[in-house]
């Protein structure tokens, strides 16, 4: 079969060409062809993400609704679920444990319940987000568009999620006496910075575990480390009294601490500003553009990788 | 290639001394338990347990645009492989692919989202793609149809987890050839789909070459090759070892086969 072995196949298909003759850089160069896969600029990425704003949308909706699909209930789940929750922690630091040293129970349980579902917010766009690209393979290697929108399309889901947590949480927040103020407003920015923060932190576990899936096993015993030093179901302030000032403020400027507080402080009226760290609002900023500036950058750097084989 | 004007020609796809290597971890050892993962990873042996598959050897070539261009070989020649390194789904080891635009690959495990309905999975799909919400919904009804998949009764509306093999494939085909694509790559996904939906399929690959696209077609099927591609490409062992006219390379191939 020696005689049918065309090594020099260059030639072959070149050469009814005007072009032979050409190397394949010169050839790509005149014709404007470019590499294939090879990662866009920064900006450029930005633009085709834009472009794909409607994929992101509607792809964070689809997942939310497909969520549920094959339980009975529906979606009814996605109401049920953040308040089965709400009520294990409860059980176990309200009734239990008595977490809820200096607090009377009508601000404990909306503040319990208010921290549970702000971490679970972040908790939840990790969760999703180490999964995004290793989990739908399928998806990346079949269509090109900008892989982060699929970490992005995930957080949105979480926000959306959280919304309707929201519904329960206004109803228990009312049930024990805090009624809409003008302080409820607040809860926009808070969740616009949460939101910017997930996101940072989506992406950088999306390509943390696009390259080792084994961070989806690894990721339970970190949040649950980290929920557990945030001041979920009780307060910092109390739990620490005693202990160094600086190691107090350390504690407080924990991303995840500082959005719950937020939130209670905007919800609750029984939570005042003085259980808030100096700084507050700065120290939410630079979390949420530090971390989502950063993780954006990296995300991107690792762009043509996603899906290899 | 008769069809065309040589010196009209207008490349799409260069391939150029293309290499692509895959690193699989954990096939060394030949044992897969917990301790010798264990000692890969206390020893930091990323090298040991590693092997290496070199997939695509040094692969050269150049397409033009409205070719359509067949890969043949036996399983494991490396035709997938090849395919989605031009897609740049694959980085390369050594070499480079310049194409013209982005370059689509539609596969049979190109799986979409299974928790998902086929109706979401048409808007979903044309989105990622990059069409506007008014060119889907333009052109949603046009794939519904194309696809076959409502001929027995409302399945578009059903999960995609309970479609067949081949209703899935139809669907997955019917998105993508919904958008003009400038290089379109097709990895034996017409093999699933049922005669009538073959002839459609062929149909619509010789429109989009019509509207200044290329075609690659991955098959095992040398009728289908013969029907749709006017070049063909013959890999094996991850080389190039013939590139020409259809019936010429189907010739010698089916020589080599045996058939």
């Amino acid at each position: 079969m020696s005689e049918t072995t065309h090594d020099g196949t260059v030639a072959l298909s070149a050469a009814v060409s005007p072009d032979e003759g050409m190397t394949a850089a010169q050839l790509a160069a005149k014709y404007g062809l470019t590499v294939s896969g090879a990662r866009p600029a920064l900006v450029e990425y930005v633009r085709q993400l834009w472009d794909r704003r409607h994929f992101i949308l509607a792809f964070s909706q689809a997942k939310l609704t497909a969520q549920y699909s094959q339980a009975k209930l529906g979606q009814l789940w996605q109401v049920a679920t953040p308040l089965l929750n709400a009520g294990v922690y409860y059980f176990i630091f309200g009734v239990i444990l008595h977490a809820s040293r200096g607090m009377s129970q009508d601000v404990y349980i909306p503040f319990l319940v208010t921290g549970v579902f702000v971490f679970t917010f972040t908790q939840s766009s990790i969760m999703t987000g180490v999964r995004a690209i290793s989990g739908n393979l399928g998806l990346v290697r079949a269509l090109h568009f900008p892989r982060a929108s699929l970490p992005i399309s995930f957080a949105l889901q979480q926000l959306q999620q959280l919304l309707f947590s929201m519904i329960v949480l206004f109803i228990i927040v009312i049930g024990f006496g805090s009624y809409p103020g003008m302080s409820w407003l607040l809860i926009l920015p808070i969740l616009a910075l949460q939101f910017l923060f997930n996101t940072g932190l989506a992406l950088i576990v999306a390509r943390m575990g696009a390259k080792t899936p084994d961070l989806a096993q690894l990721m339970p015993f970190i949040l649950r480390t980290w929920m557990y030093m945030s001041g979920v179901m009780f307060s910092i302030n109390h739990m620490l009294a005693g202990r160094s000032e600086a190691f107090i403020r350390a504690m407080q400027v924990n991303p995840a601490a500082i959005f719950m507080d937020l939130m209670r402080y905007a919800l609750i009226d029984g939570y005042g500003a003085s259980n808030l760290p100096p700084h507050v609002w700065g120290i939410a900023l630079f979390w949420s553009v530090v971390v989502f500036v950063g993780g954006f950058v990296y995300f991107w750097k690792a762009e043509e990788r996603y899906g290899r084989g | 290639m008769a069809d065309l004007n040589p010196g009209e020609q207008i490349p799409t796809v260069i391939a150029d001394e293309l290499h692509i290597v895959y690193r699989v971890h954990g096939a060394k050892t030949g044992k897969g338990s917990a301790t010798a993962a264990l000692s890969r990873i206390v020893k930091r042996g990323e090298e040991r347990g590693v092997r290496k598959v070199h997939a695509v050897k040094g692969v050269s070539f150049v397409a033009y645009r409205g070719e359509a261009v067949g890969l043949i070989g036996s399983n494991g020649s490396g035709k997938s492989t090849l395919l989605r390194a031009i897609a740049g789904l694959l980085p390369a080891e050594s070499g480079k692919v310049y194409t013209n635009g982005q370059p689509s690959l539609l596969g049979v495990n190109a799986a979409l989202m299974n928790d998902l309905t086929g109706e979401r999975n048409v808007i979903l799909g044309g989105l990622a793609m990059g069409m506007s919400r008014e060119q889907v919904r333009e052109r949603y009804q046009d794939i519904v149809d194309f696809s076959g998949i409502n001929e027995k009764g409302d399945f578009i509306t059903l999960p995609m987890r309970t479609y067949s093999s081949g209703m899935a494939a139809r669907l997955r085909f019917s998105i993508a050839a919904a958008k003009d694509h400038d290089v379109l790559m097709i990895d034996e996904a017409l093999a699933t789909g049922d005669r009538k939906f073959q002839v459609r399929s062929e149909e619509r690959i010789r429109e989009l070459r019509k509207s200044a696209g290329t075609v690659f077609l991955v098959s095992h099927n040398n009728k289908s090759i013969r029907d749709t591609c006017d070049r063909v490409l013959w890999l094996e062992r991850g080389e190039l070892r013939m590139d020409g006219p259809t019936d010429e390379v189907i010739k010698e191939y089916e020589k080599f086969t045996g058939k």
